[in-house]
């Protein structure tokens, strides 16, 4: 079974010459899409969380408005919506309003790359895998700039944390992602996903997989800033670190983000090392093939990247906090060396050809 | 050390030590002059080791125009247990520090020149504890007065 | 010799002490009295250079109420209910230590079920203290978690404690001459509950927490305090046996019960926060067993010795008694001069000492790291400033 890959930008593309103002269209479709499911898609993983960390705590979690407190997201955000937008008087105003759009405008960029089905995708570059890792770095800028021009030393200090703490993850992730691209021969997001059709990477390469999964989840996790690397906010020490002062909408944007960049981080790890949209397939065994294929592939990547969300919230409400020097210890003593390792180890393995289902 | 051995054992150390009556702790009346060389050598004499100041109060007697402050000390190594009594001036009322003999004198003496008006010389950080800056008076004095103040009932 | 009287201003604006090339300026960070994890009004002025802690200044006083002088205006039964506001976590030792002070000087008689009934809600009121502790300590740590399941526990104590004394914090409950009312018909049964449902709970805090590799590597050799310099500042309680100081006042001084059981003290060996973290755990365990060993064996007897509204007098003099709270050593001195109401009256509470050690715990540390002891010392800010 071949998986025919069409993005949104193609069918743009093949719509253009003959009726430029139905492919403009469909372009504001789209754009009103992504939008749309960016909101949905953080309402949903908002009260995720929520329920989840309710019930790792022994607790119910939101009930009373609507039924299992489904509402109780949209109600806060109307909340946020109508608290007063508050600048500090000797904050830098311009940077201050700037900031958080900065820290959206990253994630919002990164969501048009992902694939999440054959047929959802807005744009399949040839580079992917670069593009995410680059516009994903946008990020940082947002935090850095809102603790800055915020004018309160908790901030500052929040901002700083977060700037060497993503700086410094964002190298052993990219020396993760390395291990897939050199497995998979390309930087096409759609081509990793379709290089898995006889097996996920995390599994085919004789450990590398497993290696490069293990370290990629740990500094995804350090770059989207959450327990037990939430030192930029560390809420019993900085008081709410680099977002100490914001309020109402603004605060919303940095919260919405943060939540949307763990959805981008499972995306990535379920694309890369899951197989994405791809079902399940074992070698060339075609009936098992054929009964994992009954499942459509868009529901394939919700289950995975699902999956990995959990784990990632997981780790957030059974683990305390890392010190700034142990995280900083962590990444440049410990992960990168084995991230350089495990390069070096699956590089051999291309060369030799040596891995599970080669063909 | 059972209490009149103890007595007796500071009585030697400072010989105008007088024993304070009414009390249920061994209490020795010592002169302000002598506190510190006193304290020294109580802390570090093998047979009393008083390594623990435990607390420290001051005592308002106005009616005696005098104020009275209370070391209470321990000894974890023997078990025993000794109060010095020093009493001040009210109208003047300097007594030596015990910061350097016992570290935490200087948040005991902090609280009690905060409430009580007691000035303690050569303290290293003499200021008020737990009112601002810029109180006025010393609250647990018997003459302190401001407007929300309750009647002692008799 | 002179007397020097400064102000805050003059203390922090002192001269840097920054001398490795590494050093950059350094500035001044107000820690709280709104912070989440000064546990209160308590307010701390940082000295930073980066990260790096060089100097801490507490300023307290954010919630002084002067119980002290409101309490040379009431009679003693009153003053047993401001002291519930001192420590409002162990409000059952404060009642307890003003009681015994009281008692003693007025020569008052007490009952064997009286004290059992004491030692009994005392050591009940330890483990739930030192749950919340735990629980709070996780979540100073950056963990949730833990605090859900510190209160989750502490629920069971609490309503335990609302079916006896009718309070679930601020209790009032133990007074000169005996307690406020006899045990609840269910008291037995319920503690029992509780005890084969905590047992069952107390593994589970050490998987979440004092197994985690995170926590260990946080804790250990952090804010360490010799025994001596831990006797200098003048620390009791959970802190100075963290040092290697076996000093319980439940050993030293039995009072109540306690000279009945068997207990055991932990004792620490560095007195880092590992230590103090380990030895408030096995705290939990030993007042566990305390609890077993007086719960089936409750004296029959006489629970007021007195009416409730007889008049307490207390023979003129200075009186001195001391016990031993969840945090460390109460003491209260009572002056009196033979009438209704004390003539002063003045609690050595052990938060107070304890805190002081922060200064020389914190130099030196990461602000995480001000955040674990803070935290390993468990203090309760009302009972600092009273």
């Amino acid at each position: 079974m071949s998986w025919q890959v069409k993005t949104m930008a193609e069918r743009t593309g093949d719509l253009l010459p003959g009726s430029p103002w139905t492919a403009v269209l469909y372009v504001l479709l789209t754009i009103l899409a992504v939008t749309a499911f960016v909101t949905l898609c953080g309402l949903v993983l908002i009260y995720a969380e929520r329920k989840v960390s309710a019930h790792f705590q022994c607790r119910l979690g939101p009930m009373r408005v609507g039924w299992h407190g489904l509402l109780q997201t949209i109600a806060d955000t109307i909340k946020l919506l109508l608290k007063e937008d508050i600048v500090p008087r000797d904050a830098d105003a311009l940077l201050h309003i700037l900031a958080p759009v900065l820290s959206f405008a990253g994630m919002l960029l990164v969501m048009i790359a992902l694939p999440m089905s054959p047929s959802i995708q807005v744009a399949d570059m040839n580079i992917g895998v670069l593009y995410v890792t680059a516009v994903s770095g946008l990020g940082v800028l947002g935090i850095l700039l809102g603790g800055w021009s915020s004018n309160n030393k908790w901030s500052l200090l929040g901002a700083m944390r977060a700037g060497a703490q993503i700086i410094s993850y964002e190298v052993s992730a990219t020396l993760a992602l390395l291990v897939v691209v050199l497995f998979a021969g390309t930087l096409q997001l759609s081509g990793i996903v379709q290089s898995q059709e006889t097996g996920w990477w995390i599994w085919r390469a004789h450990g590398c997989g497993i290696v490069a999964f293990s370290i990629f989840m740990i500094a995804g996790t350090a770059e989207i800033n959450r327990t037990p690397f939430d030192l930029a906010e560390g809420e019993s020490e900085l008081t709410a670190g680099f977002h100490t002062e914001y309020s109402g909408l603004r605060f919303s944007f940095f919260f919405l983000s943060e939540f949307l960049n763990m959805f981008v981080l499972a995306a990535m790890a379920s694309t890369l090392f899951l197989g994405g949209w791809m079902p399940l397939h074992v070698g060339h065994f075609t009936v098992f093939n054929g009964i994992m294929d009954l499942l459509p592939p868009g529901l394939w990547f919700t289950l995975k990247t699902s999956a990995v969300i959990f784990l990632i919230m997981w780790f957030r409400w059974t683990f305390p906090r890392l010190r700034v020097d142990q995280l900083m210890r962590l990444e440049w003593k410990i992960l990168l060396p084995i991230g350089f390792v495990n390069l070096f180890v699956s590089a051999a393995c291309v060369v030799t050809g040596f891995y599970f289902f080669a063909g | 050390m059972d209490a009149p051995n103890l007595i007796a054992a500071v009585q030697a150390l400072q010989p105008d030590a007088t024993v304070r009556e009414k009390t249920d702790r061994p209490t020795l009346i010592v002169p302000a002059e002598g506190l510190v060389a006193l304290a020294t050598r109580l802390r570090d004499d093998p047979a009393l080791k008083f390594e623990l100041l435990e607390a420290h109060t001051a005592i308002d007697w106005i009616e005696e125009d005098r104020f009275e402050l209370l070391y209470l000390l321990a000894s974890i190594a023997h078990g025993h247990v000794l109060t010095l009594s020093v009493s001040v001036d009210r109208e003047n009322p300097e007594v030596p520090t015990l910061c350097n003999v016992y570290p935490i004198a200087e948040w005991l003496e902090r609280e009690s020149y905060d409430l009580m008006g007691i000035l303690y010389d050569d303290h290293p950080d003499l200021r008020r504890l737990f009112l601002e800056d810029d109180w006025v008076g010393f609250p647990l004095r018997k003459d302190y007065e401001d407007d929300f103040m309750l009647e002692r009932p008799e | 010799m002179s007397v020097n009287v400064s102000t805050l201003q003059a203390r922090i604006s002192g001269e840097s002490t920054a001398s490795s090339p590494l050093s950059t300026e350094e500035y001044f960070v107000n820690m709280g009295p709104q912070h989440p994890s000064t546990h209160g009004v308590l307010r701390l002025v940082l000295r930073l250079d980066g990260e790096t802690v060089r100097d801490v200044v507490p300023v307290l006083g954010y919630i002084h109420r002067g119980i002290e002088k409101m309490g040379e205006h009431g009679n003693y039964r009153q003053f047993v209910h401001l002291v519930d506001r001192m420590d409002y976590l162990a409000a059952l030792s404060n009642n307890w230590a003003v009681t015994m002070v009281v008692e003693k000087a007025a020569k008052m008689e007490t009952t064997d079920r009286i004290q059992a009934i004491r030692t009994l809600v005392c050591e009940l009121q330890r483990i739930q203290s030192h749950q919340l502790w735990w629980g709070v300590f996780g979540m100073d740590l950056g963990g949730f978690t833990p605090f859900f399941y510190g209160l989750r526990d502490r629920e069971q104590l609490c309503d335990i404690f609302e079916k006896t004394i009718g309070a679930r914090l601020t209790m009032n409950y133990i007074q000169p001459g005996g307690v406020m009312y006899d045990i609840h018909p269910d008291f037995v049964k319920d503690v029992k509950t509780f005890l084969a449902y905590f047992k069952s709970k107390l593994p589970e805090y050490d998987t979440l927490m004092s197994e985690n590799v995170i926590i260990q590597e946080r804790l250990r050799g952090i804010g360490k305090l010799s025994a001596e310099r831990a006797l200098a500042l003048g620390a009791t309680g959970p802190v100075l046996r963290a040092s290697g100081v076996a000093h319980d006042l439940r050993k030293s001084e039995p009072y109540g019960l306690y000279s009945q059981v068997d207990f055991d003290v932990p004792v620490g060996t560095t007195g880092d926060c590992w230590d103090r973290y380990w030895v408030r755990m096995e705290e939990m365990r030993q007042s566990i067993r305390i609890v077993e060993q007086l719960i089936d064996n409750i004296p029959e007897g006489k629970t007021f010795m007195v009416k409730p509204a007889a008049k307490i007098k207390v023979p003129a003099g200075v009186h001195y008694s001391h016990m031993e709270t969840p945090r460390g050593v109460l003491g209260v001195v009572l002056v009196s001069d033979g009438k209704e109401s004390p003539y002063r009256i003045h609690c050595r509470t052990p938060n107070f000492n304890n805190l002081w050690c922060i200064g020389e715990m914190a130099t030196g540390g990461r602000i995480g790291d001000l955040v674990a002891m803070l935290s390993s010392i468990d203090l309760v800010i009302p009972d600092i400033d009273r």
